[in-house]
């Protein structure tokens, strides 16, 4: 594959729990806040139902970049899913990142069911981030490669 | 001290204590002790604790304790971590057990014995701090320290946190070693692509034979995620690598914060990857981020992946710290 | 015969690597294995024994048999291509070089794995005799001599480097074109001495041939159902250390990879060891480790001795030295057949 960084887009897995981000997705949608359709939502019930599997497949399957969105801590719909999830992804990481992956395509942010800003800006900063660093190699399987 | 664990494991098996006793048996060299179980008294002469008895016995107390009668089972200080855990997550049944506490003195690595330059070994004898190793080409001498496992340089101590009874060689105060993390701080200072060539050149010579996972006290689940056929990945090796990065990040983070870093699974990978950096790291961060924890000291306390607090950091850590 | 100097190896090596393919054991991070041959790779001949075995050369560990692409509702089916193309495997032992036999009895009989025939053909053997054989070494017990390879070239260490002789035709060739690197000398003496030293030292280990004349064809009924097989199995983990580092087990599966936009089918090494080996729509056909590991030893020593009139274990050692909790081939034939050599 012959591109350059300029004309290349990252694409981005954005996880978002049911109850706050993706509200904040949909508010994002509605008050006609713009970020790249290369961010690819995905719903959970909530934010502690994403297990470190979930991030380490989209890498695979040809994400460049995976944020996880869930309702602030103590905000959370079931009490205290978020807390937990919250030490899972810093563990999980921190991991990566002992294994040499880039910390920029991995990013946690708490965005409330009222954030349709925050939402745009996140996912805009997000993937300001990760077109710095160029498309995901060290966390690739060759065989999810189109073409 | 063989002789005396073989009168005591006698003694209680006659005396009906206990209906079975897990140890050692002998090889057919010094260095290929294998566990075993022993019903009678005269298979107990088959028995052995020397430097080789390297294999924590703990995981095996999963399947004993669930016998008829009590089993008597023998662990040294790091064994009774990864059996306290086990007690904690409800997979060994305490009432059906009967623990002697062993003194270790750091076991022995024989591919460190065969690193330093002998081959076909005939024999090697433990003479306090040296080995008399005689082979077919000679006889050589070798301190012990340079032989025994990596596992054990960096001892978590003599004491044992779990016992019915304390053999005579015990030493309960043997301080723990310094440097534990000392391997981890080192590929925390690298650059994240020369970690990364670290670890792929690592993880690459993977073949997936399970050891570590199957060996692992604190992989006790009876049906592992790698064990589902609907899964790409299950048990056997992929046709890319990334399956085996995957495999190895996600089995060290299942056992994050339960995993009381006994080395199992560095001392059993045929391929020699050092498997322990990764349970290691996690145990850092815990450490870093939750407050001091280490696995299978207590029964009862939560375990740090399945706890939180409303101030804990936030994921961004990771970033910040640099 | 000819000799080459240890200075000359490395040209040697890269000679053949600029006209073929050449899987050698090459250390990384201070383990060995068989690997294929780039510039700045570390080659290691002094090593008696690879982790994983030769076989990886005919069958390897896992490869590609075809993949599907969908694209607008149309099907694409890219194949694997068959290996067309000669390659050396270089550096293998004796005992390796007989384990190509064993996986030759399985996969170049009726029906012929063609993926496996298609390599065999375009694979050239060099093997290097065993220069100070180790205590885990038994393959004299399968009448093995680790002085004589059977190769397309043979190989001996000989004072200041390797003596070489080619032994089949595709061995001659090679020969013929790296022969300027190559130079004529009469090392038949030092060869013999060599031989006779590798002897010598197979004749004071313990168990370089070990009586198996409990074992063969026809012993099914007497070994079955043994006593011994639960003792013997009691620390099994159920890993597959012995079975992927041994050269003769032969048992793949085939799965399917879902990639997102098709499927990449591929075969991959199983183990009778795994709990999920053979499975079927009704369940597996051993439930136990005992019965897995009976399974094992049975089929190298009685199973494939009645099907193909060989024992299908080269006593290479490996899964001696490599077994997680010490149990192994030899601790089998020990207790179950003669404890003694002979």
């Amino acid at each position: 594959m012959s591109m350059n960084n300029s004309e290349w887009k990252p694409k981005i897995v954005a996880f978002c729990c049911n109850w706050c981000s993706y509200a904040g997705a949909d508010l994002a949608g509605s008050s006609r806040l713009a970020y790249p359709a290369d961010v690819k939502i995905i719903r959970v019930p909530c934010s502690c139902r994403v297990n470190p599997m979930f991030i380490l497949r989209a890498f695979q399957k040809g994400a460049d970049g995976v944020i996880l969105c869930g309702c602030h801590p103590g905000d959370c719909h079931y009490s205290t899913g978020n807390y937990y999830a919250r030490r899972r992804m810093t563990t999980l990481f921190s991991m990566l990142d002992f294994l040499g992956v880039e910390k920029n395509r991995t990013h946690v942010e708490w965005v409330s069911a009222a954030e349709g800003v925050k939402f745009s800006a996140t996912m805009n900063k997000f993937i300001e981030q990760v077109r710095e660093l160029g498309p995901n190699v060290r966390l690739e399987d060759i065989r999810c490669k189109q073409n | 001290m063989q002789a005396e664990l073989i009168a005591r494991a006698k003694a209680l098996l006659a005396d009906g204590t206990v209906a079975r006793v897990l140890g050692w048996r002998k090889g057919d060299t010094d260095f290929n002790a294998e566990p075993a179980v022993f019903e009678t008294a005269e298979s107990l002469d088959e028995f052995v604790y020397d430097g080789f008895c390297g294999a924590n016995l703990s995981k095996y107390m999963i399947k004993n304790s669930k016998l008829e009668g009590k089993t008597l089972v023998f662990l040294k200080p790091c064994d009774t971590y990864s059996f306290n855990q086990l007690i904690k997550e409800n997979r060994i049944n305490r009432d059906n057990t009967y623990i002697i506490a062993v003194g270790c003195y750091g076991k022995l690595d024989i591919n460190k014995i065969k690193a330093a330059g002998n081959k076909a070994i005939l024999s090697v004898a433990e003479e306090g701090a040296t080995l008399k190793i005689h082979t077919a080409y000679g006889d050589a001498e070798m301190a012990r320290e340079e032989a025994v496992l990596d596992r054990c340089k960096v001892c978590k101590g003599g004491k044992h946190v779990v016992y019915d009874e304390l053999a005579s060689f015990v030493d309960e105060e043997k301080p723990a070693a310094e440097g534990r993390f000392d391997e981890v701080k080192k590929l925390e200072a690298m650059k994240p692509e020369e970690r990364f060539a670290f670890w792929q050149g690592e993880l690459s010579r993977c073949i997936r034979c399970n050891a570590c996972r199957n060996v692992c006290p604190a992989c006790s689940c009876i049906k592992c995620i790698f064990d589902n056929n609907n899964y790409d990945a299950a048990q056997k090796v992929n046709t890319s690598s990334f399956e085996e990065q995957m495999f190895h990040i996600i089995r060290a983070w299942h056992v994050a914060g339960r995993c009381t870093d006994c080395g199992e699974c560095s001392r059993v990978c045929p391929e020699n990857i050092p498997l322990h950096l990764l349970n290691r790291k996690f145990i850092s961060d815990i450490n870093e981020f939750y407050g001091e924890f280490q696995a299978g000291e207590d029964t009862t306390s939560r375990a740090p992946l399945t706890n939180f607090t409303t101030d804990d950091v936030e994921p961004s850590i990771v970033k910040e710290r640099g | 015969m000819f000799k080459i100097t240890n200075d000359q190896m490395p040209k040697l090596l890269k000679a053949i690597a600029e006209t073929k393919d050449l899987f050698l054991p090459i250390n990384n991070n201070g383990v060995t294995n068989f690997g294929f041959y780039k510039e700045d790779c570390t080659p290691d001949l002094d090593t008696l024994r690879t982790v994983k075995s030769a076989k990886d050369a005919f069958f390897p560990q896992s490869e590609g048999l075809y993949a599907v692409t969908t694209e607008d509702g149309k099907f694409t089916i890219s194949e694997e291509e068959y290996c067309n193309k000669d390659f050396v495997v270089f550096g293998v032992r004796p005992c390796d070089v007989r384990s190509f036999v064993v996986l030759d009895k399985v996969f170049l009989s009726d029906p012929v794995d063609t993926y496996y025939a298609a390599r065999r053909e375009h694979g050239i053997v060099v093997s290097l005799a065993c220069h100070q054989p180790d205590e885990s070494c038994f393959c004299a017990t399968f009448d093995i001599d680790a002085a004589e390879p059977e190769a397309d070239v043979a190989m001996w260490n000989i004072e200041g480097g390797y003596a070489w002789e080619a032994k089949t035709e595709k061995g001659q060739a090679l020969t013929e074109s790296i022969k300027a690197l190559l130079e004529e000398a009469d090392v038949a003496k030092e060869v013999e001495t060599e031989k006779n030293c590798i002897r010598t030292i197979l004749s004071v280990l313990p168990n370089s041939k070990l009586d198996v004349s409990a074992f063969g064809a026809g012993k099914t009924d007497d070994l079955f159902n043994s006593p011994m097989w639960t003792e013997l199995s009691n620390a099994c983990l159920g890993c597959g250390t012995c079975t992927f580092s041994c050269p003769t087990c032969q048992c793949y599966d085939i799965k399917d990879f879902n990639t997102g936009h098709g499927v990449s089918r591929y075969r991959c090494w199983d183990s009778c060891m795994y709990h999920d080996f053979t499975l079927c729509a009704h369940g597996t056909n051993r439930q136990t480790q005992m019965q897995r590991f009976r399974q094992r030893f049975m089929h190298k020593l009685v199973y494939f001795p009645d099907r193909e009139g060989m024992f299908s274990c080269v006593g290479c050692g490996r899964c001696v030295d490599k077994c997680p909790q010490s149990l192994n081939i030899v601790k089998v034939i020990k207790r179950m057949g003669g404890n003694s050599n002979v």
